[in-house]
C-alpha cells in the first residue's frame, strides 16, 4: 500500500474528483489552535468558579471538574458535529475532516474519531496518532482508521497573477494560433502549473540552475509542438516558456475567470 | 476535446454559483430541508456541474477552474450521496429502553469475554492478597490509599464518623469519580485499537484491584460492609466498566477480522454505531454510579442500615440485568 496525498473519488455518475489529504504537521498545528482555545476557556471557566467557590463550597470544584472533562471530550465532538468537520484550529488551518468517501460524517464517525483521541495521544503530544499518520496511506490516526475519515485541505484558489510574469511583454506564439491551440491541448495541467511555478519562483534560483532549469522546460514544450524558427528567434528559453505560460492561461484575455469567480466557498 | 472555453465558461458560470449559493444556504442551516423542487433543482446544478468538470479537466489552461469546479462537486456529494440511514427524530426513552439494550445483545459475547478477563483478575488479586498480605500496597493504585490499611479499622472508623460530609464536598467527589470511571471506560473501548490488548490489560487489573479489596474485606470478617458499600454503585458501576471492554474488545474484533470476509473498513463501519450507542450508555451508567458513591454509599450503620444499602444495590442490579436482558426483545422479533 503506497502513501498518497489526495482521496481520489468516482462518483455514481463516472466523475473523479480529488481532494488533497492533510499531512501531520498541519494536523498538529490545528491541534495546537484547539488545545489552546479548550485551555483558554478552562481558565475561563476556573476564574468564574473562583467566585462561585465563595458562596458555595464544594460545588465549585464539581463543577469545574465536570466542565473540564466536558470542554475536553465534546470540544471536537460538537464542532465537527455541528460545523461539518471543522474544528476552529482546522478552519483556522483549513481542514476539514469528510468520511473516507468523501461524504459527510455521521455523529458515530465524529464521536468515536474523537474517543479514540485517548489512544492516539499516547504517550505524550499524539505520539502514537502522528506515527500512525506517516504510516498509514491516507495520513489516518487511529481515530481516523476506525470511524472511517480522512482529514483534507481545502485548498485556497486564486487565479495565478499572470500581470507580474508577462505584462506588456510581446508574446510571438501569438502569431500563430492554430498551433496555440495544438498546445493547449497537448499540455497537461500539471505541466502548465509547474511551468508557472518556474516562472513564479525564477528569481529565488541560483542563475545556472535557473538557465538549465528554463532549458529543460523549453525543450519538453517544444517537443510537444513545433513553432516556425522565426517565432523562436532572438528570444532565450526562459522568455519562450513564458510565452507558452501565457498561451496556456490566456487563451484570450478578455476570457479571463476573476479571482472571484474562481475561489471557493469555504463553509 | 475542443470546447470554446469562453462560451462554456460563460454559459456555465451562473449554474456553478447558483450550486454554490445552494450549498453555502445547506451549509450554514443544517436543520433546512430542501423542497421537492429545490432538490431537483439541486441535483440538477450538481449534474450540470459534474459534467463541467469532466470537460475542463482535459484542459490545461484551466488548473483553477477544475479546482474550482472540484471544490464543488466534493460538497455536493457529500450532501447528495450521503443516503445512509439518518435517524430523523431522536427519542431519549426509545433509544434508552430499546436501541441499548439491543446493541448490548447483539455484542454480549465481547460482553462475556469481558467478565471472564475481570473475574480472571480478580481471582489473581484475591489469591495474590490471601498468599501475601503485603501484595496490596504493591497492586493498590494511590487514589486506593484509604484501602491500604486494616479493613476493620476502616469499618470501626467509618460507622463512628456519623458526621455527614458537605454537600458540596459530597458534589466534587462525586464529579471525580464519574470523570475517574467514564475515562476508564472510554480508555477501555479506545485501546481496542491495540489489538485488544489494552482494553485485556485494562480489565484484567480492574478485576485485581477488586479481587484484593473483597478477599481484604472478607477475610477481616467485613463481608457485610464491603456489600454495603460496594453494592450501590458498584451494582451499576462495575458493568458499565465491563461494557467499556466490551466496546474495546468489538472494536479490537473489527480490527483483526478474524474469520471475516468484508474489508477493515467495512468492519468498521458496521461497528461505529453500536459503538457510539453503548459508549454513551456506559456514560450516562456511570453519572448514576458517581451521584450514588457518593451521596448514598458512603453512609453507614447507624446512619443508613447495611441492609437497606445492600438492597438498594440488588434491586439496581436487578433493573439493570431485566434493561440490558429484556427491554427491546418484542421489538427485535418484530
Amino acid at each position: 500500500m503506497s502513501k498518497t496525498s489526495t482521496l481520489l473519488i468516482r462518483t455514481p455518475e463516472g466523475i473523479v474528483f480529488s481532494q488533497l489529504l492533510a499531512g501531520p504537521m498541519s494536523r498538529f498545528l490545528a491541534w495546537l489552535i484547539d488545545f489552546c482555545i479548550v485551555l483558554c476557556a478552562t481558565i475561563a471557566v476556573a476564574m468564574l468558579l473562583t467566585l462561585l467557590d465563595l458562596v458555595a463550597q464544594g460545588f465549585a470544584q464539581a463543577i469545574g471538574m465536570l466542565l473540564q472533562f466536558v470542554l475536553m471530550i465534546g470540544y471536537g465532538i460538537c464542532f465537527e458535529w455541528f460545523k461539518r468537520g471543522q474544528t476552529i484550529g482546522k478552519r483556522v488551518l483549513r481542514l476539514r475532516v469528510v468520511d473516507v468517501q468523501g461524504l459527510r460524517m455521521k455523529p458515530s464517525q465524529v464521536v468515536i474519531r474523537n474517543l479514540l483521541r485517548f489512544v492516539d495521544m499516547l504517550p505524550v503530544f499524539y505520539l502514537v496518532g502522528g506515527i500512525a499518520c506517516v504510516v498509514s496511506r491516507r495520513s489516518q490516526r487511529l481515530g481516523d482508521l476506525a470511524a472511517n475519515t480522512v482529514v483534507v485541505r481545502i485548498p485556497r484558489i486564486t487565479e495565478p497573477d499572470l500581470d507580474q510574469l508577462a505584462s506588456g511583454k510581446f508574446n510571438s506564439l501569438r502569431s500563430h494560433p492554430h498551433l496555440e491551440a495544438r498546445l493547449r491541448q497537448r499540455v497537461t495541467a500539471q505541466e502548465a502549473a509547474l511551468a508557472l511555478h518556474a516562472l513564479v519562483r525564477r528569481d529565488a534560483l541560483d542563475p545556472q540552475a535557473r538557465v538549465a532549469l528554463f532549458d529543460d522546460i523549453a525543450k519538453h514544450f517544444q517537443a510537444k509542438v513545433q513553432f516556425p524558427a522565426e517565432t523562436m528567434e532572438g528570444i532565450t528559453d526562459e522568455q519562450y516558456v513564458r510565452n507558452v505560460v501565457d498561451t496556456l492561461y490566456r487563451p484570450n484575455r478578455s476570457n479571463r475567470l476573476t479571482p472571484a469567480d474562481t475561489a471557493p466557498c469555504v463553509a | 476535446m475542443i470546447i470554446d472555453l469562453k462560451k462554456f465558461v460563460a454559459n456555465e458560470r451562473p449554474y456553478w454559483t447558483e450550486l454554490e449559493s445552494t450549498l453555502n444556504q445547506i451549509e450554514t442551516n443544517d436543520r433546512r430541508t430542501l423542497a421537492l423542487d429545490e432538490l431537483r433543482r439541486f441535483h440538477y446544478l450538481y449534474d450540470r456541474t459534474a459534467s463541467g468538470l469532466a470537460k475542463v479537466s482535459s484542459l490545461a489552461a484551466e488548473p483553477d477552474t477544475r479546482r474550482y469546479l472540484e471544490s464543488l462537486i466534493a460538497r455536493a456529494y457529500g450532501e447528495i450521496h450521503e443516503t445512509r440511514d439518518r435517524q430523523h427524530r431522536f427519542s431519549p426513552l426509545l433509544w434508552f429502553l430499546q436501541t441499548l439494550p439491543q446493541t448490548f445483545r447483539r455484542h454480549v459475547r465481547a460482553f462475556w469475554l469481558s467478565v471472564a478477563i475481570t473475574m480472571i483478575g480478580a481471582l489473581f488479586g484475591g489469591f495474590a492478597i490471601a498468599l501475601d498480605p503485603e501484595a496490596k500496597a504493591a497492586v493498590m493504585p494511590e487514589m486506593f490509599a484509604s484501602h491500604l490499611g486494616d479493613p476493620s479499622e476502616r469499618v470501626a472508623q467509618e460507622e463512628r464518623d456519623k458526621d455527614a460530609p458537605s454537600a458540596g464536598h459530597m458534589s466534587s467527589f462525586s464529579a471525580q469519580l464519574m470523570v475517574n470511571n467514564i475515562g476508564v471506560s472510554i480508555k477501555a473501548m479506545a485501546f481496542g485499537m491495540t489489538w485488544g490488548i489494552g482494553t485485556i490489560i485494562l480489565l484484567f487489573y480492574n478485576g485485581v484491584i477488586l479481587g484484593v479489596v473483597c478477599v481484604d474485606y472478607v477475610a477481616a470478617g467485613q463481608t457485610t460492609f464491603l456489600l454495603g458499600w460496594l453494592l450501590p454503585h458498584g451494582s451499576i458501576e462495575l458493568p458499565a466498566i465491563i461494557m467499556g471492554g466490551q466496546a474495546g474488545l468489538m472494536l479490537a474484533s473489527a480490527l483483526i477480522g478474524w474469520g471475516q470476509r468484508s474489508t477493515l473498513r467495512v468492519r468498521f463501519r458496521a461497528i461505529a454505531p453500536d459503538l457510539t450507542t453503548l459508549i454513551a450508555g456506559i456514560a450516562l451508567m456511570l453519572v448514576w454510579a458517581g451521584l450514588v458513591e457518593a451521596f448514598f454509599s458512603q453512609y453507614h450503620e447507624p446512619t443508613l442500615p447495611y441492609v437497606v444499602k445492600i438492597a438498594f444495590g440488588l434491586t439496581e442490579l436487578v433493573l439493570l440485568c431485566l434493561l440490558l436482558g429484556r427491554c427491546g426483545k418484542m421489538a427485535e422479533g418484530a
